[in-house]
Parts: structure tokens; C-alpha cells; sequence
């Protein structure tokens, strides 16, 4: 059987020599006839393999391994995850307009399920899938030409095939016009999609899938870049002021529609829905279907942070769909000032009498009792039970390492603190607070933080010499949570051994922790 | 005169116990009662159900031991001489020779790199078959408590569950999952198993009637034509034997034996 194949292929590459040796004689070698073999170079995202800088099309070999693995979905969060070279989401494929793909489908030994691959890209039944059907520890090869230029996801389509794409078998294939796109500084690789996990958002431990919130399209998590946090802190993309960045953005869904917003920037250009001409300029938001595309090219003209969100906005703030860009370089203060002034507005109700900050009230004492009333009871601190709760604090923490709470907090804070507090504690500058350092904590103590945690805080506060004004949301979280992520402020930020337990939020709750002063 | 006694009871009783377990022992089979199955895909012009008669299936999938002794006395069988026609190049992978086991290799785990012709001659020598998709999917909806098990949303929470996993690297041994209510093992949880007909996943049992049905259903056209749009293990088993030749061994596909009452 191989023996002939080996034969048979010496007999085609000799007839095509002839053939090509006749051709040349005759007239010039068109350049489409004489085509170079190359391996395609795949990339994980937030990276883009480098433009393609052939003036002629080519077979371009890409080997594609299915894994079943599983890995991080978000701290302390575990999945299944199927995916198209080890990753979610999967390798990104570049190849050029014209190029014969030969696709190499690999199924790993050790995966559970066959799989295939559906590449938009593809003109043909299944866009491939019924030719790279593949069971575990086999290869499948099939080849296609790239007829159309674009951005294509591709994806997993054996039944099911909503599970197969929930798992996370998706990402992009950019056919490259003839002509190559505009050039740019930097390109990156950037894709939603959405799991259905049995816990909710944030739940520790490994979560299996979730057929029933799958039926109901009502996902936990919407991530960018296959996990929550793939795109922030460390993993940010970045660029540098005065450059032309491109995004290629796809969504695997399953379900969902992307709003694809960049916080603070506008799209200069965006290619919709992946095609190759640019249809709109100067774009907010751009629309991303589920199984589509967009590419989005945007300057950047001043220095900072600007956060990619799908602008469904929920999704960002409570699901887990935000990325980071990164921008160093100079200030441009004509761009972009920065807060210029900060002064009282205490609007008409001032003139009427304070607000009640508990009630939300108006409070017909004026501002002055209001004022004193507070200051009285903050005054009437009972010392000797703050010392009994530390004192059976410290016996708690015999039994479960403060270490592991420490731990747990930092799951916690990362995953409800830091859009706003940010990952260093730092807050945003005239935005959010500081919880670095803050004197604000160590005048309110834990009372304080508890109240700010579980019933959220709003009004103007000074923390560190500075006014914010602005709204705390009430977290919810549960009792072990906030008293890890409590700690964990404590230790991490304010450098303080100070523990919050379970009993301080009993107490809390009685009415017997007040703030110190 | 008392001691004596007592022994003589429980000579006796070891005698019904011996007597039972050796009944058990000897054929290792289960009968399941006659039945229907509904396809996961069916054709318009057949019916939807196929009826299918009383038989035994074996109540553990056949482990790497007893595969072993089958090799060892069916030379022709083994791993060095097979011929690739009837089983790919991971034929009995995990074992470390022809006839060694090798130490990282449990002996009561479930064989697996099986060929369907190697699970079929494995059938043969010990008198019995493979069973039909019809016979596997009929003991295979029983739960733990009941012969259809699919009403039941945790139960096919539970098989997606395993589905949804990666094979582990070292199989655990037959029998670590509860028995279904017939008295089955492993049916699910373990590994894939082989069947009769695999190839035709998507045969109702009236063979003339099947013309018009494609294999090769992907992405959302994979739900036309199907009987349970909620069954995901089922489009997974269907899927995963299509996706199967007779030849093909992996690392997660075992079998189990049936026979004729």
C-alpha cells in the first residue's frame, strides 16, 4: 500500500516536471505554477504570526493538534478544556489569498472524543469538518485553497457541536488579501467566547460544564482570550504612544454577540465582520456575531490604560470579559488633560439638610448634628471585645492556615476588587480609592471595611489627603470570602497583621464592631 | 457436639456461596430483558423504535488479563504479527510486549488499543459475540435504580461528565463504578466500548429504509433528523463510532462480550 503511494507520487512529480520543463520552453512560467512548500507559523494569542510578504501564493502546511486538558478558568477555577493546539482559543492560522492549505489534523492519544475542524475559510461541505474527522491517536489531512480573503473563526463541529465550541475549540484564520493589509506597529489576536459552568462565577474548585445553563445561553463566565484574566496585569497587550495598532477580534460564542468596545479609544477603521474592505471609520462599538469576526485599527495618541470590554457591560464588570492595552510614552495634554480640577458641589439638598448616608434619606438636622452625631458614636468604641475577637481570632487561625485564607483572598480580590481597586491597591487616580496604604481603613478598621464590602459605600470619603466621590457597589460575597479578602487587604496592602474572622462579622452584624477612630 | 455443628452450617453455607459466585463466575453475564431503543437518528420512513430480544452481556468489560490469555493461546493475535488490516499501529500499545503486561499496566483494567476484529476473534474463543448498538444502548440506559435511566437529568449529567474528561494515563480497574439495574458495570464511566455494528451508528434495524440517511452530519445540521436533541452523551457515543474503522485502536476504546439466550 505505501509502496504504491510512493510510486504514484514519483509519477506525478515526474509528470509535472515534464510538463513544467514544456511550459517553460514554450512561454514564461506563470508565477501561480511554480509553488513553494511552507509550514505555517502558528501563534497563541494575544499573538499574531508575522504579514506574509510573498507576492505569490504557496501550499502552506499547517499541523494542528487537538488536546483535551484541563486547565485555569479563572483563579482557583478549573475546566475541561478541548482545544486546537493546547490553548483556548486555539492557534491563529495566517496564510495568503490564492495559498493551497494542506491541513494536518492531529487527535491526541489521550482525548476523550473525536474531533474535526470547520474553518470559515473553507469553500466545501462542513468547511472541512467531513474530511478531518478524527478519532483519538489518529491524523487527518485534507487540503483547500484560501479562494476569499478575511478573517475566519473556525471551530469543532462534531455533534454536538455546541459542546464541542463550549469547550473551547475555536479560533482564527486570517486569509491575507494579494495585496496584504495597510501596515501597522503592532497586531494582536484577540477572541470571546463564553462557559457554562455548574458553580457560578468564581465558584473555586473544578466546575464541569453545564448543559442546562448552555440551553439557556445564560453563561458565568465571558472571557477574552479563553480565562478570566488572560489579558490584564502581566498578560496586557501593549504599545506605545503614536502607533497604529490592529486587533484581529473573533467571537466563538457559542451564543452570545460580542459589543467589542475599547475603553477610550476610537476605531479608526474596522473591517465588519471580518471582511477585507473597511466599511466604517471612526466606530465606538463594533458588533461581533457569534462564529464571526471584526478587525479594528486604532493610533494611539496618549499614554495609559485602556481596557477592552464587550460593552454588554455586565459581561465585563461581573463575567469576566476585559482585557488591557497598555499604552507607554509621553503625555499629550491637548489630547487628554487629566482632571484638572476637583472642587465641593453639594448640590440643592445641601441648602434643604444632609443626607442620611445609611437611610439615603434626607435628614432634617442640618449638616452640623449630623456631623456630631456620628463622631459621638465612632467615640464610643468597646475596646475589650475588639481585643476578645482578636484574642479568638488568633485561636481560629490555628486550625486553618492563615496562609491558605491569604490565598483564598487573593482569588477573591482578584476577581471583585481589582477593576476597580486595581491589582496593586492603587486605585485609579481621582476615580477610585486606594486601598494601598490607606488611612482611611486604619480610621474605619474592620467595621468600616465590612460595612463597605457588604452594604457598599457612596458619597464623597477622604482617603490619603484626597477626595473621591464615587459609588461602591455592595459585593456579593459570602462570609468566608469576605473575611479572606479582608485579610488579604490587610496583609497585602497594609502590611498589618490584622485578621478578619468570622466572628468580627458576627459581631458586625449584631451591631457590636464599631469603626474605630 | 456443638462446635461440630456450627461447622457443618458453615461448610454448607460456604458450599451455596462457592455454588453461587461459581454460577456467576463460569458465564460473568447478565441477562438483560427484551426491549425498545429509539435511535438517536432515525429515518421517515422506518419506524422510530427498534425492538430488541432478551440477551446476556457480560457484566464487566474484559480486562488486559483475561485479554492476555486470549493472545497467549491465539498467537496470531499478537501484537508483533498483526497485520494492519486488522489493527493500526497502537494495537495493544500499552502493553510491553507481546505477552507481558509490563508493571505500569493494570491486569484488571479494562483492555483497550482493541481493534473491533480483534475484539470480535476475542468474542469468538469464548463462544459468545460483540453486542449490537441496540443490545449496548438498551443495558446502557439503565441507571442505577431503573431500566431507563434517561428520564432522569442527573443521570445523563453524570455520563456527560465523564465524556466531558480526558482519558486518565492509567485506567482504573473494572468495577469501580456502581452496578447499573441489571447488575452491570462500567457501562459508563470507564472506557468506550465496541459494538457489532458500529459502523452503522445510524441503522434502525431495516436496513432497506437507511438510504437516505448522511453520516457525515457536522455542526448544527448534526441535529437533523435526530430523535433526542437532548441526549448529548448519545450524539457523543454516535459521533465517536462514526468516527471509527474496523481497524482503528485507541487508547480509551475496550469492549465487552453478549450472547444469545
Amino acid at each position: 500500500m505505501k509502496s504504491l503511494k510512493k510510486y504514484l507520487g514519483l509519477f506525478i512529480v515526474a509528470a509535472l516536471f515534464t510538463s513544467g520543463l514544456f511550459i517553460q520552453s514554450c512561454s514564461e512560467v506563470k508565477s501561480t505554477e511554480l509553488q513553494k512548500t511552507i509550514e505555517a507559523n502558528l501563534t497563541y494569542a494575544p499573538y499574531v504570526p508575522n504579514k506574509i510578504n510573498r507576492d505569490r501564493p504557496a501550499k502552506v502546511i499547517v499541523e494542528m493538534e487537538v488536546r483535551e486538558l484541563v486547565g485555569r478558568l479563572s483563579d482557583g477555577v478549573e475546566y475541561t478544556f478541548w482545544t486546537f493546539g493546547g490553548q483556548v482559543p486555539g492557534q491563529f492560522i495566517r496564510v495568503r489569498e490564492g495559498d493551497e492549505v494542506e491541513f494536518r489534523l492531529h487527535n491526541h492519544p489521550t482525548s476523550k472524543l473525536p474531533h474535526n475542524i470547520d474553518l470559515h475559510a473553507v469553500t466545501g461541505p462542513g468547511g472541512g469538518a467531513v474530511s478531518s474527522f478524527t478519532t483519538p491517536g489518529h491524523t487527518s489531512v485534507f487540503s483547500f485553497k484560501a479562494l476569499n480573503a478575511g478573517l475566519y473563526v473556525y471551530h469543532c463541529a462534531t455533534a454536538p457541536v455546541g459542546l464541542h465550541i463550549a469547550n473551547g475549540m475555536y479560533g482564527l484564520i486570517l486569509v491575507e488579501p494579494e495585496e496584504g493589509l495597510p501596515p501597522v506597529d503592532r497586531e494582536y489576536y484577540v477572541m470571546q467566547s463564553e462557559f457554562y459552568t455548574e458553580g457560578g462565577y468564581g465558584e473555586e474548585g473544578f466546575q464541569p460544564f453545564s448543559m442546562e445553563k448552555a440551553l439557556d445561553e445564560n453563561p458565568d463566565y465571558v472571557v477574552f482570550n479563553g480565562s478570566v484574566g488572560s489579558l490584564v496585569g502581566d498578560n496586557s497587550i501593549t504599545a506605545k504612544v503614536g502607533e497604529r495598532v490592529r486587533l484581529f477580534v473573533g467571537n466563538g460564542g457559542p451564543n452570545l454577540v460580542s459589543s467589542f468596545h475599547v475603553i477610550g479609544e476610537i476605531f479608526d477603521a474596522v473591517y465588519q465582520e471580518g471582511g477585507t474592505s473597511v466599511k466604517q471609520n471612526n466606530v465606538q462599538t463594533t458588533l461581533i456575531p457569534a462564529g464571526g469576526s471584526a478587525i479594528v485599527e486604532f493610533k494611539v495618541d496618549v499614554p495609559g490604560e485602556f481596557i477592552l470590554v464587550d460593552h454588554s457591560i455586565f459581561r465585563a464588570f461581573n463575567k469576566g470579559a476585559l482585557g488591557k492595552l497598555a499604552v507607554s510614552g509621553p503625555e499629550d495634554k491637548t489630547i487628554y488633560s487629566g482632571k484638572t480640577e476637583d472642587k465641593l458641589y453639594n448640590g440643592i439638598e445641601d441648602q434643604l439638610g444632609a443626607i442620611d448616608r445609611r437611610s439615603g434619606k434626607y435628614n432634617n438636622t442640618n449638616r452640623e448634628n449630623y456631623v456630631s452625631k456620628y463622631s459621638s458614636e465612632a467615640q464610643n468604641v468597646d475596646y475589650s471585645s475588639l481585643a476578645e475577637a482578636a484574642n479568638s481570632s488568633h485561636k481560629e487561625e490555628s486550625s486553618s492556615s492563615v496562609s491558605d485564607i491569604v490565598k483564598m483572598g487573593k482569588r477573591v480580590y482578584q476577581t471583585t476588587c481589582f477593576p476597580c481597586h486595581q491589582s496593586d491597591g492603587e486605585g485609579i487616580a481621582n476615580v477610585f480609592p486606594p486601598i494601598k496604604n490607606s488611612d482611611w481603613i486604619e480610621k474605619n478598621g474592620k467595621a468600616g471595611m465590612i460595612r463597605a464590602v457588604n452594604e457598599g459605600l457612596s458619597g464623597e470619603i477622604k482617603v490619603n489627603g484626597k477626595s473621591y466621590n464615587n459609588i461602591m457597589p455592595p459585593q456579593q460575597l459570602n462570609e468566608k470570602e469576605m473575611t479572606a479578602v479582608l485579610t488579604y487587604v490587610y496583609k497585602q496592602f497594609n502590611n498589618s497583621d490584622e485578621t478578619v474572622t468570622a466572628e468580627d462579622i458576627a459581631k458586625y452584624r449584631a451591631g457590636k464592631l464599631m469603626a474605630k477612630k | 457436639m456443638r462446635t461440630r455443628g456450627f461447622n457443618k452450617i458453615k461448610i454448607v453455607g460456604l458450599l451455596i456461596v462457592f455454588s453461587v459466585t461459581g454460577v456467576y463466575c463460569q458465564s460473568g453475564m447478565v441477562k438483560i430483558t427484551a426491549g425498545t431503543y429509539t435511535p438517536l437518528y432515525v429515518d421517515d420512513t422506518t419506524d422510530q423504535s427498534v425492538d430488541v430480544d432478551a440477551f446476556l452481556i457480560d457484566k464487566y468489560p474484559v480486562t488486559n488479563e483475561q485479554f492476555l490469555e486470549f493472545v497467549k493461546t491465539n498467537p496470531k493475535w499478537k501484537r508483533s504479527e498483526i497485520s494492519l488490516l486488522f489493527a493500526d499501529n497502537s494495537y495493544l500499545a500499552h502493553w510491553k510486549s507481546d505477552f507481558e503486561l509490563g508493571e505500569s499496566v493494570n491486569p484488571n483494567a479494562p483492555v483497550i488499543n482493541i481493534s473491533w476484529f480483534a475484539a470480535k476473534a476475542f468474542a469468538k474463543y469464548k463462544g459468545k459475540r460483540l453486542p449490537t448498538v441496540a443490545e449496548w444502548e438498551l443495558a446502557a440506559m439503565a441507571d442505577e435504580s431503573e431500566k431507563n435511566g434517561y428520564g432522569n437529568p442527573n443521570y445523563i449529567a453524570k455520563i456527560l461528565k465523564w465524556y466531558s474528561k480526558p482519558t486518565p494515563v492509567f485506567l482504573p480497574a473494572i468495577g469501580s463504578n456502581k452496578p447499573n439495574y441489571y447488575g452491570v458495570y462500567d457501562l459508563h464511566g470507564l472506557v468506550w466500548e465496541w459494538t457489532a455494528d458500529f459502523f452503522n451508528a445510524l441503522v434502525t434495524g431495516e436496513s432497506r429504509g437507511d438510504g437516505g440517511i448522511n453520516r457525515n452530519l457536522f455542526c448544527g445540521s448534526g441535529s437533523i433528523g435526530a430523535t433526542d436533541f437532548k441526549n448529548y452523551p448519545a450524539f457523543m457515543r454516535f459521533a465517536f463510532r462514526s468516527s471509527l474503522k474496523a481497524n482503528y485502536t485507541t487508547s480509551n476504546l475496550g469492549f465487552r462480550c453478549a450472547k444469545d439466550l
